[in-house]
């Protein structure tokens, strides 16, 4: 293992004890709440840069996949009482799946066509469960949450640990990819499929794989947020601004290296959660649409970007 | 036709016919090339010979006509199988990765195309020795979207021959070059060729494609004019016609 795996590995260890030491002192809610919201909002940003970042492909469809890991979920528990595992297991295979089908139908896609195409998605998708009685069709439905496991005292508390671990999960995989030949292949597939076919990059079967990978970890992420809010509605779990602020998130944080959606996680989900509490959760969509239009306009390549920039003048290179 | 003496050919396009809607961009095209052969290809402006490297390397379906590398069809194959095959290719616009350093696009090549399983030591090795080759050495570091025109061209050949071709196809790899750049790279595809190399050149200046070539092919409207020493095409009066147009 090299010093940076350890370095890696021994930080994702230190998380997630941390996360558990947490759950085991803190006895108000509300931390719990919230931070489980950021925690999902890091991996469905991780798991979008894999396809959206990686190999270019922008993906408007998280709602999609977010959604569609809500209501495997739903249909697990109603159907056969499925434990919470299981619920993100079969949400993961779903979302492989659906990532697969997504590649196959836009094989010709590229741009903007593929973009529309995911919005698409979320639509026909969206319909279709709102047309679906025994999920609840559009008036939504109710679930029960089982009785909690030990060492967890709190539901909530045991999703918040869980969540933490398909971040760290996440955030693994991304990383695998970005440093083996996957990466490699997919980042000159977006520069450039043509040329990168031409040196030998399977570039059909990368995209492909980046679109599985990106969608089992986006269905997965989504399954456990119908125990964490016990009710499950088409209107928001399908909802479009799971997309944009996955999308801004990722866009925000920077697409080139695989700290760069957890960076753009965190600042704009811990400041958005603010704004709900002081503000209102409306403000949190103008604030969104702020600080997308910021860095679009002065670090087009996020966070990241903007300090590979700082730290290029200071060594005075390129 | 063929002796007994005769190598078998490296590469065969047999009746190739590629179509546009109701254009026929190439028609009936066949023509063998020898392992180790500086093939030069000539002809005005969309005559087709872009469309033709198109067909070998597999971007475009040819519809009918068949394309044997090394004694194996390849039509059916896509371009990263028959660039895995050894059949590499440089484009007309330089099409670098440009978010990759130099380094970073030849290891794409190394990556992909490599045909033995070689360390990452190994890699990097083989990735500085062809960048030295071809006069890049000091560049490695540099990113790709920084570069020069001719040096554009010159990463173009090295991602190339990262693949370990076994047959090259240099599209206008000259094109807007200085004279002393074109020397500089026309003495690079010779140096290549002179290590077992089966190079087709595209080119629109004469005096490179004379120097270089051992055969000549002329297209014109998609269809093969000449073929012959460079001297025998040149000297041909279909040739001429279709270049000065009378």
């Amino acid at each position: 293992m090299t010093r940076n795996s350890m370095a890696f590995w021994t930080g994702a260890a230190v998380f997630l004890a941390a996360v558990f030491v947490m759950t085991q002192v803190v006895g108000n809610q509300y931390p719990f709440f919230a931070g489980y919201v950021i925690l999902q909002f890091i991996a469905l940003a991780v798991a979008w840069s894999i396809l959206g970042g990686y190999a270019g492909y922008v993906n408007f469809g998280t709602s999609a996949f977010y959604g569609v890991g809500v209501y495997s979920s739903v249909f697990l528990v109603k159907a056969f009482g499925a434990p919470l595992p299981l619920q993100i297991l079969a949400a993961a295979a779903i979302g492989a799946l659906m990532g697969l089908a997504l590649g196959v139908l836009t094989l010709r896609m590229q741009g903007i066509f593929f973009s529309i195409a995911t919005i698409a998605l979320t639509i026909i998708i969206e319909t279709a469960i709102t047309n679906w009685r025994y999920v609840g069709g559009a008036a939504g439905i109710q679930i029960q949450r089982p009785p909690v496991t030990a060492p967890f005292e709190n539901y909530v508390q045991m999703l918040f640990f869980v969540q933490a671990l398909l971040v760290v999960l996440a955030v693994a995989i991304s990383r695998y990819i970005q440093n083996s030949w996957i990466g490699r292949g997919l980042q000159a597939l977006r520069d450039d499929e043509l040329a990168a076919e031409c040196t030998g990059v399977p570039t059909l079967r990368l995209r492909l794989l980046a679109c599985v990978i990106s969608g089992a970890l986006l269905c997965a992420v989504g399954a456990p947020a119908a125990m964490y809010l016990q009710y499950a509605d088409p209107g928001s779990a399908f909802n479009l601004n799971y997309s944009v602020t996955t999308l801004a998130m990722s866009l925000i944080g920077g697409t080139a290296h695989w700290s760069g959606p957890i960076i753009g996680a965190i600042l704009l989900g811990t400041t958005q959660q603010l704004l709900t509490v002081t503000i209102s959760s409306e403000v949190n969509v103008l604030v969104l649409g702020l600080m997308l239009v910021l860095f679009v306009v002065g670090a087009p390549q996020g966070i990241i970007g903007l300090v590979g920039r700082l730290r290029g003048k200071k060594e005075g290179g390129a | 036709m063929t002796s007994s003496d005769a190598p078998a050919p490296l590469l065969r396009i047999s009746a190739l016919t590629k179509r546009f809607g109701g254009f026929t961009a190439l028609s009936n095209v066949s023509v063998d090339i020898r392992p180790g052969e500086r093939f030069g290809l000539i002809g005005p402006n969309g005559s087709g010979k872009t469309t033709l490297i198109n067909c070998i390397s597999g971007v475009f379906r040819t519809e009918p006509g068949t394309v044997l590398f090394g004694g194996e069809d390849v039509t059916p194959l896509q371009p990263h199988q028959r660039t895995r095959r050894g059949i590499s290719r440089s484009f007309q616009i330089p099409r670098p990765f440009r978010s990759m350093t130099v380094a970073e696009n030849l290891m794409v090549a190394l990556d992909f195309a490599a045909h033995e399983h070689v360390s990452v030591g190994q890699r990097q090795d083989s990735m500085m020795s062809i960048l030295t080759q071809m006069g890049l050495g000091s560049k490695a570091n540099v990113s790709a979207a920084s570069l020069s025109q001719v040096e554009l061209r010159k990463m173009e050949l090295a991602r190339a021959m990262a693949t370990h071709p076994k047959l090259l196809i240099s599209d206008e790899a000259m094109a807007g070059l200085s004279s002393s750049e074109v020397d500089e790279v026309l003495d690079l595809l010779l140096s290549l060729a002179g290590r077992d190399i089966t190079i087709i050149m595209i080119e629109h200046i004469m005096q490179a494609v004379m120097r270089f070539s051992e055969r000549v092919m002329c297209l014109d409207a998609g269809r093969i004019i000449a073929l012959g020493t460079p001297t025998e095409v040149m000297a041909d009066r279909r040739v001429q016609e279709a270049y000065l147009g009378t």
